[in-house]
């Protein structure tokens, strides 16, 4: 199973193996990751799932869709790194991810 | 040392979910145990009348959280089992099986229910509701392509299940007794949007549209409405709103009035009892009024605050209220509440185009905002109704204008 490294914007790191398929969303709310609220589930609906990919890995992700671009454009704190932890599936090729997280979500 | 206190959420639900592990999160160490009637963890509602029902995800992609979850949390779950009475004086929960449990903490995350309606022939078989798990689950039965389904009910729901059925190859018609579609929720312009794509998507609504019988022999074959129209179905689901569940609070003599009344710390009238999603009625300080939702946003922000006050940590809750829902491929996000308002600006083409909002105001003042597949709208109409600053309506509806230009922090 890939490992996948969650940090908090205080610097405490988590890591934790996710199923092949899983969303970093998912991932986060099933290892009681703080900082990812996620109030939609999943469906690219609130934006309360933001991520900052680490820069090593950011043309390793898919890219986001349309609609993941304008809901990210209004987030907290946007950067060029921004995306929805729910549009990002986790594959043999995210081995190691590493996930920054906001300070807040709203 | 481990505390030997007992918490007890009642339901099964969106709130049970946020509230069980959120509990562990803020140190809870005594017993946690959720009763649910249901035979499920708790899952996402929304995808029922949408992803699960088009058949486009399945019940492990619904769950709120994976079960492993609620063992590392040591959340004690148990399922088909029903509250009767809550025995306040010796603080104890009684089941349908006669079991009394002890607690010293009770949340009642006990939800709503489907409004019934009173007509001949609804315990036909092939007649739904859809509220639950198992309700999605048996109208996949009776539905496929080019099956005739009547969807009795123009609201979210019954339009959300017109999407998902029509994507199915379904024959879809919509009856809704009001002169309009979405009556209770929108303006008459986001009503007339929904039902253009509607017609374009090939589902026929029809307002204004008394059904008074379901005729069948044992399953049913047809929708008799007042008009004197008959309408031939191999199915018909019925969406007409929801009841919240209050009843045990009220036997239990907490304080009830169109939902369990809560504090802004989700405490209801028995301090020893909380109680968060769409059970609840509170006070919302944004609105300034007494709102009862049907929403995930507060089941999931009710349950947090209700987790912290638990746990001696007392944060008032204070929430702008939003809502989605997904009909083909249109992303409707509304936030904010639009009662009571008297002007609604449209920004971008609704006449045409996929593709809008709708910004609702008293005066100069931003209520609410209805974004289709606008979801910049949507996130900065958000920041627009906190911000509670005068709006000129022009310049809301100027596309040339980017709204963000409207924000003043």
């Amino acid at each position: 199973m890939p490992t996948v490294t969650y940090i908090q914007a205080n610097g405490n790191s988590q890591e934790f193996d996710l199923e092949l398929g899983v969303s970093l969303m998912q991932g986060a709310l099933d290892n009681m990751v703080d900082g990812i609220v996620a109030e939609c589930g999943g469906s690219c609906s609130c934006a309360t799932c933001h991520c900052y990919i680490d820069e090593s890995w950011t043309d390793k992700v898919v890219a986001a869709t349309d609609m993941e671009n304008d809901l990210l454009a209004c987030v907290t704190d946007p950067k060029d790194n921004s995306r929805l932890s729910c549009q990002i599936k986790v594959t043999d090729d995210l081995d190691g991810l590493v996930v920054h997280l906001p300070e807040s979500q709203f | 040392m481990e505390s030997k206190a007992r918490c007890i959420i009642v339901g099964a639900s969106h709130a049970a979910a946020q509230l069980a592990p959120a509990l562990r999160q803020q140190g809870w160490t005594g017993s946690i145990s959720m009763i649910t009637d249901e035979y499920y963890l708790p899952y996402h509602r929304p995808p029922l009348s949408k992803d699960f029902l088009a058949g486009t995800k399945d019940l492990e992609q619904i769950l709120i959280r994976s079960p492993e979850i609620y063992r590392k949390c040591n959340i004690g779950i148990s399922m088909g089992a029903t509250a009767t009475a809550i025995d306040r004086a010796n603080k104890q929960l009684v089941l349908d099986d006669g079991q009394r449990l002890d607690y010293d903490k009770l949340v009642l995350t006990t939800g709503a229910r489907v409004r019934k309606i009173d007509i001949p022939g609804v315990d036909l078989n092939g007649v739904f509701y859809l509220r639950d798990l198992s309700n999605a689950q048996n109208i996949k039965k009776y539905t496929g392509a080019d099956k005739r389904i009547v969807i009795i009910g123009g609201g979210y729901i019954g339009l959300e299940t017109a999407a998902a059925l029509r994507k199915q190859g379904n024959q879809v018609t919509v009856l809704e007794a009001m002169p309009r579609i979405l009556q209770r929720v929108t303006a008459p312009e986001v009503a007339k949007f929904y039902g253009r794509i509607h017609a374009e998507e090939g589902v026929e609504i029809i307002a204004d549209e008394q059904a008074i019988a379901i005729t069948g022999d044992k399953k049913v074959a047809s929708v008799q409405c007042q008009s004197g129209n008959e309408y031939p179905a191999d199915a018909v689901i019925i969406g007409v709103g929801v009841i919240p569940n209050t009843e045990l609070a009220a036997q239990a003599g907490l304080l009830v009035d169109n939902g369990i009344l809560v504090d802004e710390y989700a405490r209801t009238s028995d301090k020893d009892i909380l109680a968060a999603g769409d059970c609840t009625s509170h006070y919302n300080p944004i609105y300034q009024r007494q709102l009862r939702l049907e929403s995930v946003q507060n089941a999931l922000d009710q349950a947090t605050v209700a987790a912290n006050t638990i746990c001696d940590n007392l944060k008032p809750y204070s929430a702008l209220p939003w809502f989605w829902s997904d009909q083909y491929d249109l992303k409707l996000q509304i936030a904010g509440l639009s009662q009571g308002y008297n002007n609604v600006v449209i920004r971008g083409d609704i006449k045409t185009s996929r593709s809008f909002a709708a910004f609702y105001l008293q005066d100069e003042k931003l209520l609410a905002v209805d974004a289709v597949n606008s979801p910049q709208a949507f996130m900065l109409g958000k920041k627009l109704i906190l911000q509670n600053t005068p709006l000129d309506p022009e310049q809301l509806a100027d596309e040339t204008l980017p709204l963000k230009s409207l924000l003043t922090g």
